[in-house]
């Protein structure tokens, strides 16, 4: 990771309230080179019949990565930066273990090239100094990039959290979804 | 002309809309473009800043311009996806004629314009020269909004000129000028941060104005309560402190029934009112008997929600009040627009940090556009047509004799009923597809069929361009320089990214040409959009919408300049009424009494649902641009009858079942989608659609009696459900004239 100008001292933050459903982060996403017009992050109504809520999902990039854990070829890396990139298109077997096994829901088979693909939170753009492409053009803050104590300052009614309790078992990320001032963990039970 | 010249369906397959994607590994040469240009999104009044990538005269991709101040790289799906409209398959390239029953093909120039100028100089003479109008739009730039303004006047020589902010932003200039005397926002957004209390009435901010979300949350991050109006729950009402889900049409009682709760417990700036206003008391007088029983009855809000509204606005040492089409749409727009103003002088809060007031832009010009004189009734600088010196001003800016500017003409709507009665033959028209976005809209349409002759100036074959018998490739928004203002009231730089591909040519050129060809080229003299831009500053010199001290270098180098700005050493204007004085002639603010009346329709027996048409976030008005871009088509392809489970219950609707709604004006036929997010009283649908998917079919030619905005927003409907699901075909066909 040479010549490399992450921010280490930037991270990812998700307010899901603030999502409006606009979709601008897929469409922009789409349009890395990299990503061929398929979208990375996720915008999907919760349930429109009661409510205009979405919901947005990004990459969590876990401290210990399920998909790479469960992937038999060792096409999951995670790098000293924390970022968990995608498929190793050399090694993927496309057998869909991640995608069964992220408790988040984000990598996707491709059909087509039999690939698993999903975020790599924009490693062209972050690793030239650049904010990911979705939290940069994100209308409404419901994704932002940047340092823990800007945000905090900005935002004092919520907490970034980064714990997440899936019955028993925890998983910590380095992607943090903002929680009502306080929250130490979201537990989904 | 007359009917189509071939079927819709072939015109369609001609000149689309057809839907264009980027290719999978993106345009060529996007990773290496020859310039990256620093301009704005050609879309809504916001204009966020976003720079284009170029590579061999082509835009190839778009990248976050994050230094420009209002949106800093912020982008909404619209925006990340407009460059889309360079390399488009349906690009007009050639001039074309229509042929009768073989559609449209191509022509020259010379033979096109030659064309056009015959049939200008053949009805004006059997007609008298009013008898020929033109239909302006305020995506144009400033300057080729002055230009056509001038054009119409100079070189076609009729007084029958309106634009699309007719159905856009015209009730609210006209409340603004009764109020303040000035047509503008009274502050830009910076003022919302540290507003205690936001209130956003009839705006869908998230879906048509995204980019302005953000400034929203981070006033709520500093504390501020949010209330919001609007019959639906809307993604920005969906997290509000207080959502006032209004039955549309009755706005002005709402604003009406505060202001008698802001009366009722003082919760009044009684120095602002007693120094800087007038009509006070004759305000109040008209609210008397608006309490909250009344109101509850009349808006069908809670009588509880409407008290804490007013108590929140009462009690608020700082506030901002935004509005747009949800309060103008109306028969009763300027009434509404004044109903809020109201609240904003009886509390003083105007002119101060963190005090704010404005009507939210909807068109990409919408603001500049509606100050340079492609009104009816306006000269540039936001001048009255119809005033002595105004005229004077403008004639020897145009060195015209004073006689020679025609008088006021009929606005966009009036024009249509014009051609219907014969006393309009012929029409010029330019950015504006009315046949869609004007309503009651199969009476447009016929319109178009009637008149003698018809010259469309566009970049894409839009539904209106079909009924022409001369069409011109006009200009992208990428394909010139100029200026527009945006909602904040900040003049920006556009500029030129590419030239018009084959054959088309700038707006610019066309308008020029057809002047000289017309006589008239002694007063068209421009060899480029800034002496365009310099005569406008004259012109607006001195006028309430004073540019004179903003030239380009100054805008580029402060990344946009606020007008009023009245000479080349003021800073410009961001905030106004910091002085108090007022732009009234007494120089004190209006209040305005405003007594309930209902709107133009009401329901009935007959009629029993509230019909009310909006935006959704990935289109854009008529759609000409949008309903070309792919992703923006498939993230929601046709337009849905929104309704609730408790009325669809009613009808025994089911979700996806396709329902009839029809009204006095025609029936169309949508697909419904049940949501508890809308009033039980109400129906939805977006507008964005033509032929037998539009809206517009459906709603009503009532108009302002002032602003002579027509009445989107409410009409009286009949739901009747056809029993099946929708079926799968062509949604091409679907959209298809009748």
């Amino acid at each position: 990771m040479q010549n490399t100008q992450i921010k280490t001292d930037e991270e990812f933050f998700i307010d899901p309230q603030r999502c409006i459903g606009c979709r601008a982060c897929e469409m922009a996403c789409a349009e890395c080179e990299t990503n061929g017009q398929t979208s990375m992050i996720h915008v999907d109504y919760v349930d429109r019949y009661i409510s205009t809520q979405t919901s947005v999902q990004v990459c969590m990039h876990c401290e210990d990565p399920a998909c790479a854990r469960v992937c038999p070829a060792d096409a999951i890396t995670k790098d000293e930066f924390g970022i968990v990139h995608t498929a190793n298109t050399a090694r993927c077997i496309s057998c869909a273990n991640c995608v069964l096994a992220c408790p988040f829901g984000v990598p996707k088979k491709m059909e087509e090239t039999q690939i698993m693909m999903k975020c790599n939170m924009c490693y062209d753009r972050t690793s030239a100094g650049k904010r990911p492409m979705c939290a940069t053009v994100c209308p409404s803050g419901a994704l932002w990039f940047g340092k823990r104590e800007k945000i905090a300052q900005m935002r004092p009614n919520s907490t970034p959290v980064n714990t997440f309790m899936f019955g028993a078992q925890t998983v910590r990320t380095k992607v943090n979804i903002m929680m009502p001032a306080g929250s130490t963990a979201l537990s989904v039970d | 002309m007359a009917k189509l010249p071939v079927s819709s369906e072939q015109l369609i397959a001609d000149f689309g809309p057809h839907k264009n994607y980027p290719p999978r590994e993106g345009f060529v040469g996007r990773d290496e473009p020859d310039e990256v240009v620093k301009t704005h999104c050609c879309f809504c009044g916001m204009q966020c800043g976003i720079k284009l990538l170029v590579k061999n005269n082509r835009v190839v991709g778009f990248d976050p311009w994050e230094e420009f101040p209002f949106n800093e790289g912020r982008l909404c799906p619209k925006g990340v996806q407009r460059y889309l409209q360079n390399n488009h398959p349906d690009r007009l390239l050639h001039p074309f004629g229509r042929v009768e029953g073989a559609g449209f093909r191509p022509l020259g120039w010379d033979a096109a314009l030659d064309r056009t100028v015959a049939e200008i100089r053949r009805i004006q003479a059997e007609h008298g020269p009013h008898a020929f109008a033109m239909l302006s739009g305020v995506s144009l730039t400033n300057e080729k909004s002055y230009l056509v303004g001038k054009f119409a006047r100079l070189a076609l020589k009729t007084r029958n000129l309106d634009y699309n902010g007719r159905l856009c932003m015209v009730s609210a200039g006209a409340g603004n000028k009764k109020a303040f005397g000035l047509d503008r926002a009274s502050n830009t957004y910076a003022d919302l941060a540290h507003a205690e209390v936001i209130m956003i009435c009839g705006t869908n901010v998230s879906e048509t104005f995204p980019t302005l979300t953000h400034w929203i949350w981070q006033a709520r991050d500093n504390g501020a309560k949010l209330i919001v109006v609007d019959p639906r729950l809307t993604p920005i009402a969906r997290t509000a402190d207080l959502h006032l889900p209004i039955r549309p049409g009755r706005d002005s009682a709402l604003y009406g029934a505060i202001l008698h709760q802001l009366v009722k417990h003082d919760w009044l700036d009684h120095d602002f009112i007693a120094q800087h206003t007038s009509g006070f008391a004759e305000a109040t007088a008209a609210v008397k008997d608006y309490d909250l029983t009344w109101a509850e009855q009349t808006t069908g809000i809670d009588a509880a929600k409407i008290m804490r509204a007013a108590e929140m606005w009462g009690r608020a040492k700082t506030s901002f009040l935004l509005h747009a089409r949800g309060i103008e749409h109306h028969s009763k727009g300027v009434e509404n627009v004044v109903s809020c103003i109201n609240l904003v002088l009886a509390t003083g809060r105007i002119g101060k940090p963190y005090c704010g007031y404005g009507t939210i832009t909807g068109q990409g010009n919408g603001q500049g556009g509606r100050e340079h004189g492609h009104k009816c009734d306006q000269l540039p600088g936001n001048r009255d047509i119809e005033n002595p010196e105004h005229r004077a001003h403008i004639a020897r800016v145009w060195n015209v004799p004073e006689p020679e500017i025609p008088h006021k003409g009929l606005t966009a709507y009036e024009i249509i009923e014009a051609i219907h009665r014969g006393e309009i033959r012929g029409m010029i028209s330019i950015c504006f597809n009315p046949v869609v976005s004007l309503p009651n809209n199969n009476y447009v349409r016929e319109a178009f069929e009637k008149l003698e002759h018809y010259t469309a100036i566009d970049f894409f074959l839009n539904e209106t361009a079909r009924h022409a018998d001369i069409v011109l490739p006009g200009s992208l928004h990428e394909e010139e320089d100029g200026t527009v203002t945006t909602a904040e009231g900040r003049v920006v730089r556009i500029r030129r990214a590419v030239t018009p591909p084959g054959e088309a040519r700038t707006d610019t050129d066309i308008l020029l040409e057809l002047a000289r060809r017309l006589g008239a080229g002694d007063k068209f003299e421009f060899k480029t959009s800034e002496e365009i831009f310099t005569e406008l500053r004259y012109a607006s010199q001195g006028g309430t919408a004073d540019y004179f001290g903003i030239t380009y270098e100054k805008i580029e180098k402060n990344m946009g300049v606020f007008w009023p700005c009245p000479t080349l050493d003021h800073p410009g204007t961001p905030r106004l009424w910091e002085d108090r004085k007022f732009a009234t002639p007494d120089g004190k603010a209006h209040f305005n009494p405003v007594s309930y009346r209902d709107p133009g329709e009401i329901t009935d027996a007959e009629y029993p649902v509230i019909l009310t048409t909006g935006r959704v976030v990935s289109q854009y008005l008529s759609g000409t641009q949008t309903r070309r871009i792919g992703k923006l088509v498939d993230q929601y392809p046709e337009p849905l009858l929104e309704i609730h489970p408790t009325l669809a219950a009613r009808y025994n609707i089911h979700d996806r079942e396709v329902v009839r709604v029809v009204t006095r004006r025609g029936a169309a036929e949508f697909p419904a989608q049940l949501v508890e997010t809308i009033r039980t009283d109400t129906v939805f649908i977006p507008y964005h659609w033509p032929g037998r998917k539009s809206a517009n079919q459906l709603t009503s030619g009532h108009l302002d009696p002032v602003s002579k905005i027509p009445e989107f927003k409410v009409c009286a409907a009949r739901l009747e459900p056809l029993g099946h699901p929708e079926p799968v075909g062509d949604a091409r066909t679907a959209f298809a004239s009748p």
